[in-house]
């Protein structure tokens, strides 16, 4: 018998089971047929082909993982903090108040970095707009000049050591007699006010200067001779029929602009129903903002002023049986007649100021408005303004101790004499001067002259308030920890004044013990602060009492009025960008253009072109200019509109010591700056000019044509003619045909009836611009620059005419040949279009038209491109894929409107290109929501894509369409005259099919079809007795 | 055979035999190099050195090295890439469409006309790639199948159509010319005395044995690429006008865009054409087979293309005048006295009118005059594609965005190194490839049956 062997003890025993089993090929069960059905989605098994995958893969993982990869590092949120989710923005309420600008403001925050400024439209002051100075400020945040910790001494030191010093040091002066004085820019915050008054009150014999750079002392000091009162009043230029202008520059600087913008545009804007417009006369010297935007500009020289002035108070006072002054005779008498009249007829209705310093001037002219009725109309002093408080008389007093040595310490707050008043003579003063402290966040021109600098923090990381109109309250708030070893500087005054507090403490507590009170609709004090802080404004109902009697003596501040003078004359104004030039080191503002020359990265000496001619100077010409013991050198600019005999130069420029980007941009013109009557003067006669022989200095303009060539680029019309005629100036742009004149549209090769063009399912953006409300002043550029990542290129690639911005503001002057006149000139075509390229020298009008990608709906740019790396969406948009576009520059060429802008080179990371983007720091001011592009693609304005996809999802998500004007483009948030509307044509009841609908509305280059999805509004002028039309 | 009347003069002169041909032929090819060939060289090595220099920079640094800017996009880049495809045009003529026409003449130069077609070709694609922003993806204009989706070429783009036409012209010029050259470089093989000389030469000839058979292929093949090339002589540059002719750019927007670049570049190619045989006939001893007559010849073609090419230019100011249209009369109003007036009348000076001189028949026939004018022509045609690019460009529609251009030295470098590869490339050529068309060439002598009688009669 065979041997025999058992696998188990079951089959010994011949188990059932087993003998069943048996018969199977495989002892144990497989899952065949599991396998087989799954095939598809087969996750447990490997089958051939998986394999070969697996292999593939390893080996594509194994290759990868060899090449070197740059290692960035993105750390999640180990424990995430309650109010940040990663791609959310959080909106949080502040205030931008920096003693040159006051803005309640809206702060955009990523990932809790601040990106972006918005205006705050709960605001009663600046009802949600902003300008270009406000949007550039989260950049200065970025700041690597920024002090990372406080100096003592030059050196680093740590805060309790610097503390400890300066208290031992200001006893020591204290003790020893000596004057404490602390040097500010006008303070708004009540809070801050109270913890000086604290400092003060710890310091025997210490005293607070209030020193602004461009100071409004003599409006103060005026209105304290005509009402008693050391205030300034409120100013409604939205009540304002007529405005009558004395070189204040509203629009760009004087006071509030960010205010008198909003203000003006109101009384601009033809829409609505709205059918009248105000009536704007601008007396200047210079071309100011202001003066562009006039409906009626009068040249007249800096120290010609007072008497025009003097002579229309003259005029209104012998109408309204005012008291008559002596008044010598001015040039401008007939003008000035016409004026009269017109503010007269405008009683109560009128406004009329003047951006002079001298206080007799402003006497005379709240004696005009005293005239006119318009105290409690368009001027009040019911709710002063308290944005401005210097005093430069005690300026002056406190230089004139510091050199007498009563003056033991000076402390510098948000203040920067050494570069404002002149280096010379200011640091021999401060020379004598045993302690210096400054709270500069950086070491600047001052700081670097202080024994201690105790960097104060930037406002987005600081507790703060403001208050700029008596009883109107706004929240300063941080949004960011602080980036450095920085403390505010009202709690560094209240260390050294023996308090221990913070600020955020003391700030809450002043206002539950202050302002609380002032309300009553909310009963805890709790609930108060956190709501005032999440509105970030709070509105006291306040009245001041007593009178407002004019109690001025007008033939006394006549007797004391300037004289014209004979000469050239001097006249230094404040630049839409840079103003007093505080925030020197902001790339955005070097680059924002100048509205008017459109020149970047430099302030020049803009003279008349016939001045210069009979001169002898050509553009770009080094000049060395002398007033008094003054002197400096400068590029010319021929700059037409400009007074006769006048040279204009912008303050803020020249700064040494502001950071890598703003030091030695331009020349520093504060040295012509005088003090005369104890105010400071900002124009000079008897100026000494010679020609250097120096090379000629280039100046980077954005825009070096400055005539519409006869072309219907901005189209205008008169208000009596748009009275007449909706239409009035909008001209159809026909082409001419066989059968006589025809639109684009009967011409169109593509559009039938059946299929008029792109179907638009969903929606239909676009942009309309009212050219009526547009100021031109580049707060839609600044705005646009920080919302899209539009990168610093530098003043070397703007004279190469390669600046990135994605949006323009196009400056036109008329020409003193048009096409209409041209024949009668006796001028052939060739002559025509050769005198057309000559701006009118003597005072063109002036045109502004902001530019963007039009997002044309027949767009030259998207047939060209070889990749379709641009191409159109369903909504109106015209598109850009960075990644696709391989660089060829066609769509450029091919663009009629020339918005498209190319990466010539790569600008972030780049030492070529110093600035923002170079830089960690820098960098994290950038938008996470748009591409940073790479050198070599083009980019252009993708209409703020992302926002209308943040507006549409939010929309989605709350199961509804986006309602009109939920989602806006950082231009239009930017605007201060809300010139600019998005909306969605597909919603018939939008306000952009509204204005669109309107008779003022045009698309730009109409005859070329490119159906745009932006259009303009015709500009309409409040001017008499011209024609409909003048185009040139 | 070919057979011709007694009467005509002959297109060889000095009774060449048929060894004296192929002697003549393949001396450069099998002697050394003199010294001028090597100065000549030499510049131009160092010249396309230059261009190495210059792109290798403007790639790793970025187009901004260019004088480029916002407004006017484009400039010498595209200024030569023109110029460059315009120039080759004159080798395809000759030797597609002469040859349906059986113009026998061209038998002497049309194989330096293509090769300089073939290698102003390749100038020309250089700066198609080196204008590029991104040029490391120069290939994305190709209709490639990829991985990026559904991504694919804009068809609707005249640069796609673009690289079809050029990228086709290439093809078939290469493929034409080297057809051409296999019975010549069997020739070269067959006398090969030295080792290297013959492997190589026994490759390119590709086995050419000099059957019937191989003749009557090589007669098919010709006749087939002459066909396919000839439309090519109208296309390419048709397309090539188009980059402008379809745009908006007023000056650039213009329906006789293609006629008028086609007849330039026919201009522009015989006289680059003449201004290379010119040289190439002293230097190689080629007089006998590059004669007057051929000069003559390619002289009037000159002055009909040119005459031409003025037409076009005075039909372009009248349309612009009678269109009514504002930006185009402004375009050709500046073109002709703005701030380029000058690059302006540069073009007509040499463009309109020198040619003219060609009515006379003595300058026709003077080398001299001949070599000069044809340089005028070069520079004129040079400064047409500058003028149509750059002053229609520089000011358009909107005045605030008029912009003014001036080159810098690496667009310098890349022009001039341009020329460098152009010469550096025909001087290779001279040398290593037979630079008359021998084999054929040898079909049009007086055969010497002729000669014999000639002796007889002596």
């Amino acid at each position: 018998m065979e041997k025999r062997y058992w696998k188990g003890v079951e089959e010994l025993n011949n188990d059932p089971e087993f003998a069943r089993l048996r018969d199977n090929e495989f002892y144990e069960h497989l899952p065949v047929d599991e396998v087989l059905q799954k095939k598809a989605d087969s996750t447990d098994s490997t089958s051939r082909r998986d394999f070969l995958k697996f292999v593939g893969f390893s080996v594509a993982a194994a290759s990868l993982a060899a090449c070197e990869a740059p290692v960035k590092k993105a750390i999640p949120y180990v424990v995430k903090p309650e109010e940040i989710t990663l791609g959310v923005p959080n909106y949080y309420a502040s205030t931008f108040a920096d003693g040159n600008d006051y803005c309640s403001v809206v702060v955009k925050t990523r990932e809790g970095r601040p990106i972006k400024i918005e205006g705050n439209e709960m605001s009663s002051v600046t009802k949600g707009v902003s300008n270009a100075r406000v949007q550039a400020s989260v950049l200065s945040l970025y700041d690597s000049a920024r002090l990372k910790q406080p100096l003592a001494k030059g050196k680093s030191a740590e805060w309790a050591q610097v503390d400890g010093q300066i208290i031992a040091a200001l006893k020591e002066q204290a003790a020893a007699g000596k004057q404490i004085a602390v040097v500010s820019s006008s303070l708004v915050s009540p809070t801050a006010k109270k913890a000086l008054a604290a400092f003060l009150a710890a310091h025997a014999g210490s005293r607070h200067v209030v020193y602004d750079a461009v100071s409004y002392s003599g409006l103060i000091k005026g209105n304290n001779s005509s009402f008693g009162l050391s205030v300034i009043p409120t100013y409604q230029f939205d009540k304002a029929e007529v405005i009558v202008s004395f070189g204040a520059d509203f629009l760009a600087n004087w006071l509030s602009p960010i205010e008198f913008s909003r203000q003006y545009a109101e009384t601009r804007r033809l829409r609505n129903g709205k059918r009248a417009l105000s009536r704007h006369h601008q007396f200047e010297s210079m071309l100011s903002l202001s003066g562009a935007n006039a409906d009626k500009r009068h040249k007249i020289k800096p120290s010609q002023q007072s008497a025009v002035v003097a002579s229309l108070y003259n005029k209104i006072a012998a109408a309204t049986g005012g008291k008559a002054i002596d008044a010598a005779a001015t040039p401008f008498d007939k003008t000035l007649e016409t004026v009269a009249s017109e503010l007269i007829a405008a009683k109560g209705k009128s406004l009329v100021v003047s951006g002079s310093n001298d206080s007799n001037e402003q006497v005379l002219v709240n004696a005009i408005n005293q005239l006119l009725g318009n105290y409690g109309n368009t001027i009040s002093l019911e709710r002063p303004c308290l944005l401005k408080s210097s005093d430069d008389a005690a300026v002056a007093q406190l230089m004139n101790d510091a050199t007498a040595g009563t003056v033991g310490a000076i402390v510098f707050w948000n203040s920067n004499p050494a570069y404002t008043m002149g280096d010379a003579a200011f640091k021999s003063s401060l020379g004598k001067v045993p302690v210096k402290i400054s709270l500069s966040d950086r070491e600047d021109e001052t700081a670097s002259q202080c024994d201690y600098v105790c960097p104060d923090h930037h406002y987005l990381e600081s507790w703060g308030d403001a208050e700029p109109y008596k009883g109107s309250y706004s929240l300063m708030q941080p949004t960011i920890r602080p980036l450095f070893n920085t403390r505010q500087a009202p709690e560094s005054l209240l260390r050294w004044a023996g308090f221990s507090t913070d600020y955020y403490s003391y700030l809450t507590d002043n206002w539950k013990s202050s302002f609380f009170g002032q309300q009553s609709g909310i009963s805890s004090s709790e609930a108060f602060w956190n709501q005032s802080l999440r509105d970030g404004v709070f509105q006291a109902s306040f009245f001041m009492g007593g009178s407002s009697t004019f109690i001025g003596d007008v033939s006394a501040a006549a007797a004391a009025l300037t004289k014209p003078a004979s000469g050239p004359e001097i006249v230094l104004y404040e630049k839409t960008g840079l103003a007093n030039g505080n925030q020197g080191n902001n790339p955005w503002l070097h680059e924002l253009p100048d509205p008017i020359t459109k020149v970047c990265w430099d302030n020049y000496f803009a003279v008349l072109p016939s001045y210069a001619e009979k001169m002898g100077w050509r553009q770009g010409n080094v000049i060395q200019v002398s007033v008094g013991n003054a002197t400096v050198k400068g590029p010319v600019l021929l700059q037409p509109a400009m007074a006769d005999e006048t040279i204009a130069a912008a303050v803020g420029y020249g700064r040494t010591k502001a950071g890598k980007a703003g030091n030695q941009v331009g020349f520093n013109a504060y040295p012509f700056v005088s003090l005369k009557g104890g105010s400071l003067v900002y124009h000079a006669s008897g100026v000494k000019i010679t020609k250097t022989v120096e090379d000629d200095y280039k100046l980077a303009s954005t825009q070096t044509h400055h005539t519409m060539m006869g072309r219907e680029i901005v189209k205008e019309t008169t208000l009596a003619a748009w009275l007449k005629d909706p239409k009035a100036g909008n001209h159809p742009e026909l082409i001419a045909s066989h059968d006589g004149p025809k639109t684009p549209a009967e011409l169109d090769l593509w559009a039938t009836e059946k299929e008029p063009g792109f179907e638009r399912p969903n929606h239909s953006w676009g942009l309309g611009i009212d050219l009526n409300a547009c100021i031109g002043c580049g707060a839609c550029v600044v705005a646009c620059n920080a919302e899209n990542n539009v990168p610093v290129v530098g003043k070397d690639e703007i004279g190469r005419a390669r600046e990135m911005h994605w949006i323009r503001i196009d400056r036109y002057y008329t020409s003193d040949t048009t096409k209409e006149n041209a024949e009668a000139k006796g001028l052939g075509k060739l002559d025509m279009y050769g005198e057309m390229e000559v701006p009118a020298a003597d005072n063109p009008q002036v045109m502004f038209q902001p530019v963007m990608c039009q997002h044309c709906n027949h767009a030259p740019c998207e047939t060209v491109c070889p990749v379709a790396a641009t191409t159109h969406s369903s909504d109106g948009l015209n598109m850009m894929a960075y990644n696709r576009c391989v660089g060829t520059r066609y769509c450029a060429n091919n663009c009629p409107y020339k918005v498209r802008r190319y990466n010539w080179f790569k600008y972030s990371d780049n030492e070529q290109f110093p600035y923002n983007m170079q830089d960690n720091l820098g960098k994290m001011v950038l938008n996470p929501d748009v591409t940073v592009r790479s050198r070599g693609v083009m980019e252009k304005c993708s209409m703020c894509v992302q926002r209308i996809q943040y507006g549409r999802l939010e929309a989605k998500k709350a199961g509804r369409r986006p309602a009109d004007g939920e989602i806006k483009t950082a231009c239009q948030q930017g605007c201060p005259t809300n010139a600019i509307v998005f909306g969605d044509f597909n919603d018939t009841k939008s306000e952009i099919n509204a204005l669109f609908n309107d008779g003022r509305s045009y698309h730009l280059l109409a005859s070329i079809n490119t159906k745009p999805s932006v259009f303009y509004q015709t500009k309409v002028w409040n001017r008499e007795g011209e024609a409909g039309h003048s185009h040139a | 055979m070919h057979k011709e009347s007694e009467l005509r003069p002959p297109l060889i002169l000095g009774d060449k035999t048929w060894h004296d041909i192929t002697e003549d032929v393949c001396r450069p090819v099998e002697s050394k190099a003199n010294k001028w060939w090597w100065l000549a060289f030499s510049v131009s090595l160092a010249a396309f050195l230059w261009w190495v220099i210059a792109v290798s920079y403007t790639i790793g640094t970025g187009l901004g090295v260019w004088g480029l800017n916002k407004t006017v996009g484009w400039a010498w880049d595209i200024t030569n890439f023109v110029w460059w495809v315009g120039i080759g045009h004159a080798g395809t003529l000759i030797s597609a469409i002469l040859l349906l026409f059986r113009q026998k003449w061209r038998l002497s130069i049309n194989r330096s006309a293509e090769a300089m077609t073939i290698f102003a070709v390749i100038c020309a694609a250089s700066f198609i790639v080196s204008h590029m922003g991104r040029p490391w993806v120069a290939y994305w204009p190709l209709p490639l199948p990829n991985q990026f989706g559904s991504l694919w070429v804009n068809f609707n783009s005249p640069l796609v159509w673009d690289v079809f036409a050029i990228s086709t012209y290439f093809t078939v010029s290469l493929v034409f010319w080297y057809s051409g050259l296999i019975p010549d470089f069997a020739v070269i093989r067959d006398r090969a005395n030295t080792k290297w000389r013959k492997r190589i030469y026994t490759i390119l000839s590709f086995g050419w044995v000099g059957t019937a058979k191989n003749w009557q292929r090589f007669e098919e093949v010709s006749l087939v690429l002459a066909g396919l090339s000839t439309p090519l002589v109208l296309s390419v540059h048709s397309v090539v006008s188009m980059d402008f002719a379809t745009s908006v750019v007023p000056g650039w927007h213009t329906t006789i865009f293609p006629p008028y670049f086609v007849a330039g570049a026919i201009f522009s190619g015989f006289a680059m054409v003449q201004t290379l045989l010119i040289i190439v006939r002293k230097v190689l001893n080629l007089e006998d087979y590059i004669t007057i007559y051929h000069i003559d010849m390619m002289n009037r073609v000159i002055l009909i293309t040119g005459s031409i090419v003025g037409i076009a230019y005075i039909t372009e100011f009248f349309i612009a005048w009678y269109s009514g249209v504002e930006y185009e009369q402004y375009a050709f109003i500046n073109r002709a006295t703005g701030p380029y007036w000058w690059a302006y009348w540069s073009m007509m000076t040499c463009n309109v009118i020198t040619p003219q001189l060609f009515w006379s028949k003595t300058l026709r026939e003077s080398v001299f005059a001949t070599f000069i004018i044809s340089i005028f022509v070069n520079i004129g045609m040079w400064f047409e594609r500058f003028v149509i690019i750059v002053t229609s460009l520089h000011r358009d529609y909107l005045p605030s965005s008029w912009t003014m251009y001036s080159p810098t030295w690496v667009e310098a470098g890349i022009f001039i190194g341009s020329l460098g590869l152009f010469f550096t490339c025909f001087l290779i050529f001279a040398r290593v490839f037979p630079v008359i068309a021998m084999s054929e060439l040898k079909t049009i002598i007086k055969s010497s049956s002729e000669g014999a009688k000639k002796k007889q009669q002596h």
